[in-house]
Order: C-alpha cells, then sequence, then structure tokens
C-alpha cells in the first residue's frame, strides 16, 4: 500500500520534507521512525490526515503521515 | 522598582508630574499592577479615550534583574476597542530599562489639549516633559531616526506611529530592540490610542550609569537563575525549536491539524502554507544574509525572534511573528514570505496591531474590496492608514469595525478583538479561551494549543469539548501570574514539562523578595489579577452573554474536519468558578 509520509523541522534535516512511501500492511508510524533512524522523543507529535496519532497507530492506503519533532511557539 | 511616576497629560498649565510611594501597590508588578491600577482608579464605564482612563506601562516583578526573560512589559488601560480592561504584554528593551530606573510603573492620565504632542525623557537624574511638535504624524522608524540624532541609540523608546495619533481603536505602542528599532508592539487592544489621547508620542528612556536591581538573597538568587536556565535550554521547545524557527515553526503543525484559518476562517487548512512556514523563512533569511536567532530583549535566552531582509540583503522587518504570518498570509489567501514581511514593517512603522490587520484585511476581501491573494492590494490598504484616508481608518480601527462597514457578518471577533492564528472549531480548547478572556479574543490569555496540539503539558483532544474548560482555566490563571513577573510567556512550554523549572522561577521571586511563595501562592496571584479584571469587565457592562463566540462558529462547519465549536454556555460560564 501506498502512503505519503511528511517530515518537520529538524526531521527534515538529512531526511526529506515528504515521501510517497511503499509499505507492507500493518505498518505503524513507529516503523517508519525507526526506518528513518528518528528518536522516539524527537517523533515528538504525530498525525494521521490531521489527526493526532501515536507511535503503535496503523497506518492504511492512502494515509497522509505527519511527524514532529517538539514544537512551540504562539 | 519603588515608585510611581504619574503625569497628568491636562494639568492646568501644561504636563505636571509627580513621583509617589507605590503604597497599596506594593509587591505588584507587570499584569498585576496594571490591572490592580485600572480596576482601582478607572472609573469602568469612562470613555477609553477620555481624561478618566489611564495608560499604565508596568515592567514585571523581576524586570531589570539578571534573572533570564524577565524584560517582559504591560500596558494597561480601559480598551478603546473591546471597552474592557486591558494588559498589553511586549517584549523589547523597556522592561529592563524602566525597572532599573526604579519605577514599578509610569501612570498617564488626564487628556492633553487638542492637538499638542509631547515626549517624555527619562534618566537617572529625573524627568523631563517637553513638545513635541517636530515629531507630528511621523512613522516610528522615522521617529527613532530622528530620536537617534539627538539621543543616541543607547536609549529605548515607546512610541505611537500616526495610528495611535488618530486614536485608531488598533493601534499600538511601539518599543525598541536591541538594535534600536521599533520592532516590537504591545498590540492588542488599541493602547496606542490611549496613549494618543493622552498627547504622548514617544517616551524615551534611559539607563546610562545604573545598575541591576539587587536580590534580598544574591547566592539563592543566582543559584535558582542557573536552574531556570538550564532548564530553558534542555527543554526542546525553548532550547531547539524557537531558536531555530523562532515562532513560525508553527504554520505547518497547526495547518495540519486541520486549525489554521484560511480566508477569514472558511477553511482551515492553507494549500501555501508551505511556503510560508518557520522552516522556510529560516531558511530565507540564512540564505540571504539575515539572522533566524535572534533576541528581542537582553537576557532572553530563547531567542524566537529573527531578522528579515531582502534578496539584497537590506533589513526589511524582524521576522514576522508566526501571527503575524498567518493574518497576513493564510487569512488573506497570500503566501509569500516577502509580502507577509513588508506588511510586518508597515504595520510597525504606522504602529498596528499585526493580527487586527490581518483580521480587517480578510474581511475586506470577503468584501469583495480587494481579492483574496492579492498582494499589492494588502499592502495598499495598510499604506492608506498610513496617509489617513477614511478607508485606511476604518482598516486601522480593527476587524470588528471594519465588518461592521463593510457589511460582512462573518467577523472572528470576540469582545471586539479579533481572534489570532487558531480557528476555534478545530482546537476547542482555544474557543474557551477566545471566549472567556477577560482580553477578547486573545491566544496567549489561556494558550490551549500547548496541550490541545503541542503536547505541552499532556494532551487533551483539540476536536473534543472535554477537558477543555479545565484546561482554559489552569492556562489562565498560570498565564495572569506569568504576566505578572516579567517572564516572556513562552517560558510555559518548559515550566508545563519540567517541575523543577517551575520551581526555579517561584525561587527566583522568593530569593529576591524575600517571600516564601509556592504554587499555590502563584495561582492565588493569578487568580487575583483575573478576578480584578472581570470585575472591571462586569461594572463596565459585560454579561455572560460576552463570553461567548460569533454564532458562525456554533453553526458553520469547518472543513477538514467540518466541526463546529461545541463546548456549551453552561460550560463557559464555569471557567471562572473557583
Ligand atoms: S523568546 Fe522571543 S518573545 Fe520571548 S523574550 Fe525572547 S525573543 Fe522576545
Amino acid at each position: 500500500m501506498k502512503a505519503k509520509i511528511k517530515l518537520f523541522a529538524t526531521l527534515r534535516n538529512g531526511r526529506f520534507d515528504v515521501a510517497e512511501m511503499d509499505l507492507a500492511e500493518g505498518t505503524t508510524i513507529l516503523n517508519i521512525t525507526e526506518q528513518l533512524e528518528i528518536e522516539k522523543k524527537d517523533a515528538a507529535i504525530l498525525f494521521i490526515n490531521g489527526v493526532h496519532a501515536e507511535l503503535d497507530s496503523l497506518i492504511r492506503e492512502g494515509d497522509d503521515v505527519a511527524i514532529f519533532p517538539p514544537v512551540g511557539g504562539g | 522598582m519603588d515608585k510611581i511616576l504619574r503625569i497628568d497629560m491636562g494639568a492646568a498649565g501644561g504636563p505636571k508630574m509627580k513621583v509617589e510611594d507605590l503604597g497599596q501597590y506594593a509587591g505588584l508588578g507587570g499584569r498585576a499592577l496594571t490591572s490592580a491600577m485600572i480596576a482601582a482608579e478607572v472609573e469602568p464605564t469612562a470613555n477609553p479615550l477620555g481624561a478618566e482612563n489611564k495608560l499604565v506601562i508596568a515592567p514585571g516583578l523581576l524586570s531589570g534583574t539578571v534573572a533570564a526573560m524577565s524584560g517582559r512589559i504591560s500596558v494597561g488601560c480601559k480598551s478603546p476597542l473591546t471597552g474592557g480592561i486591558k494588559e498589553a504584554n511586549s517584549g523589547g528593551q523597556a522592561a529592563q530599562v524602566l525597572a532599573k530606573l526604579g519605577y514599578a510603573a509610569i501612570v498617564l492620565e488626564g487628556l492633553a489639549p487638542e492637538g499638542k504632542l509631547y515626549k517624555i525623557l527619562i534618566n537617572k537624574d529625573g524627568v523631563k516633559i517637553e513638545p513635541a511638535d517636530e515629531y507630528k504624524m511621523l512613522p516610528n522608524y522615522d521617529l527613532i531616526d530622528k530620536i537617534k540624532g539627538v539621543y543616541g541609540d543607547k536609549v529605548t523608546c515607546m512610541s505611537i506611529g500616526p495610528a495611535g495619533e488618530m486614536k485608531l481603536s488598533a493601534s499600538s505602542i511601539a518599543i525598541t530592540d536591541m538594535e534600536f528599532r521599533p520592532t516590537r508592539h504591545a498590540g492588542r487592544g488599541g493602547v496606542g490610542a490611549v496613549m494618543g489621547a493622552k498627547g504622548v508620542k514617544v517616551i524615551i528612556m534611559d539607563d546610562a550609569g545604573l545598575k541591576n536591581r539587587e536580590p534580598k538573597d544574591p547566592e539563592k538568587f543566582r543559584e535558582a537563575n542557573k536552574k531556570w536556565v538550564e532548564g530553558l535550554r534542555s527543554h526542546a521547545v525553548t532550547g531547539q525549536a524557537l531558536p531555530a524557527y523562532g515562532t513560525n515553526v508553527l504554520v505547518n503543525i497547526i495547518n495540519e491539524s486541520g486549525g489554521f484559518p484560511t480566508r477569514n476562517f472558511k477553511t482551515g487548512q492553507f494549500e501555501g502554507a508551505s511556503a510560508i512556514s518557520g522552516e522556510t523563512f529560516a531558511d530565507i533569511e540564512t540564505k540571504r544574509g539575515g539572522n533566524p536567532t535572534h533576541g528581542c530583549h537582553r537576557g532572553c535566552v530563547i531567542q524566537c525572534s529573527g531578522t528579515y531582509v531582502d534578496k539584497n540583503g537590506k533589513f526589511v522587518s524582524k521576522q514576522p511573528e508566526y501571527e503575524t504570518t498567518w493574518a497576513h498570509g493564510a487569512n488573506c489567501g497570500i503566501d509569500d514570505p516577502d509580502t507577509i514581511a513588508m506588511l510586518d514593517f508597515l504595520d510597525d512603522n504606522y504602529g498596528l496591531d499585526t493580527i487586527d490587520m490581518g483580521a480587517a484585511i480578510g474581511i475586506a476581501m470577503e468584501a469583495g474590496i480587494i481579492k483574496f491573494g492579492d498582494k499589492e492590494g494588502a499592502i495598499n490598504l495598510i499604506k492608506e492608514i498610513g496617509k489617513g484616508t477614511y478607508l485606511g481608518k476604518i482598516i486601522g480601527s480593527g476587524a470588528a469595525i471594519a465588518a461592521k462597514v463593510f457589511g460582512v457578518e462573518r467577523a472572528p471577533v470576540v469582545k471586539g478583538q479579533a481572534m489570532p492564528a487558531y480557528d476555534p472549531r478545530a482546537i476547542q480548547g482555544i474557543g474557551v479561551t477566545y471566549a472567556t478572556s477577560t482580553m477578547g479574543a486573545d491566544h496567549t490569555a489561556g494558550y490551549c494549543i500547548a496541550t490541545n496540539i503541542l503536547k505541552c503539558g499532556g494532551f487533551v483532544d483539540p476536536l473534543k469539548s472535554e477537558g477543555q474548560i479545565e484546561l482554559s482555566r489552569n492556562l489562565q490563571i498560570a498565564t495572569a501570574a506569568i504576566d505578572s513577573t516579567g517572564m516572556c510567556l513562552f517560558i510555559a512550554f518548559a515550566i508545563l514539562d519540567q517541575p523543577e523549572t517551575f520551581q526555579a522561577l517561584v525561587d527566583m521571586l522568593n530569593a529576591f523578595y524575600g517571600l516564601s511563595l509556592d504554587a499555590d501562592g502563584v495561582a492565588a496571584l493569578g487568580k487575583k489579577v483575573l478576578s480584578a479584571e472581570r470585575d472591571f469587565n462586569k461594572k463596565a457592562g459585560f454579561t455572560a452573554a460576552h463570553d461567548r463566540l460569533p454564532r458562525y462558529f456554533y453553526t458553520d462547519k469547518l472543513p477538514p474536519h467540518n466541526k463546529v465549536f461545541e463546548v456549551t454556555d453552561k460550560e463557559l460560564d464555569s471557567v471562572f468558578n473557583w
């Protein structure tokens, strides 16, 4: 299955901004961050299709996955 | 900081000043002081631009000390925009300098005779008030240039631009930064108009020859400040994300969450978000030779600000804040950083609140005066304000007035003040703060984004109404206390997550003043501030009906989540039940 993976802020360094990935059924966000060598603490805020997700959330066909490090502002 | 400077701008024979002891205000600083004074001394039904209103300028309790982050200043009055009490908070050099000069507050009272304009000079030798007719209608940057020629660039200024002189209800008070540029603004609620009504163009402060304020217990203070700085440096947000990208790092994440108000709050995602994100701004600044990491005052260790330059490396403006980037960007359908930076400069130069300006232009776009996405058109509308045309005056009066004049019913305002960069239908917690804050729609009053979106201090689902009342209540209480210390609110990210960093802040207050405050004491201070503000607003005529969002937030669904604001009126009315 295919899903779109988006990285932000410092997570982009040495990786990518956005990539279309071919994933096996049952892939979680954690599988992706491990594959990309992103430490757990650096994958602080996660969204699937604009809704907050967890590291163990399952990714489905066509999902839009966003991974942010800890950020703040206001 | 043991005296109060009062200046009666309307005294017979010209402005008259007196210096007083703190009296009943001893132990108060920042917002606690401005709100206590306004509540005690200003008739709640007073005309905001009349002689009965006062403008109170107060550094925080820890300003003027070596405590990191302590350079925020509070500006209080009855707001011409909301009709309620106002505390507009700003960075820049003024808090540190005024505190070192020994003033807990400057209070401008009375009403200057029509057409009179003054400058106030404060240094270690005293205070001088002089006519300033030569500065009439000067924009802030031009004014500061002139002042530099006479007083040098080591002084600090608080000034109004043409918008304040015209008494427009979205006008700001500019405060100079470390480079002596008027880039920092007490922006919200039309505080500039009140300074304009008092006939004060600029306050020039000089702390030459003065030392930092000394704590009661220097040893303990130094120790606590060390832990404080360590805590701020080690937290991922205050130590890394804010310095690297500034507040604008929020563009992508708020857009992702579906709560990024686009084209006058029609949708929650902007297709041009990436082009105006913090990542893009930092990139541009680095490539062009600007600077993405810069503090707005001496002693800031987070340094969320930056300097934006044009293609030739020439200064355009400070790095626009997230709120500004959103207001002039997504909310107007504009995806061009250069245009946004130019609008930021023009707002600063004329002395205008960037949030209400972006919201007002969004309204003008909805009304068809210019099209969404019209970059030149947006710039021209702000320039109209500088020219003082009727169209300019309408825009410069903020989104609520512009909406009425242009016949637009979808005005994103509460108590007359424009909503900032988060749609309350997709981020329900911030809707509670917008609705109930004593300030009108204000994100900083209780920044639920931290917990709704950024997972600081836990997590409360932004798309549900559960837990939002308690979240907003606790944050509004904590914020009222922090705004009284002179600390920049961005410390909240670290203290929400790190109890030892919060303790370091309490320890600093205790060591400085010889107190024995604990967490409950801090909360009690916050509640006291809010209660005084609520009480003032009630007497000014505010009821529960004013603690609501505009109707369309309850009826019009916001894509992509297709949600409306779901927190009930009954729940909203319980925010201040403690
Ligand atoms: S963190 Fe930003 S807003 Fe706060 S004091 Fe520093 S530069 Fe100013």
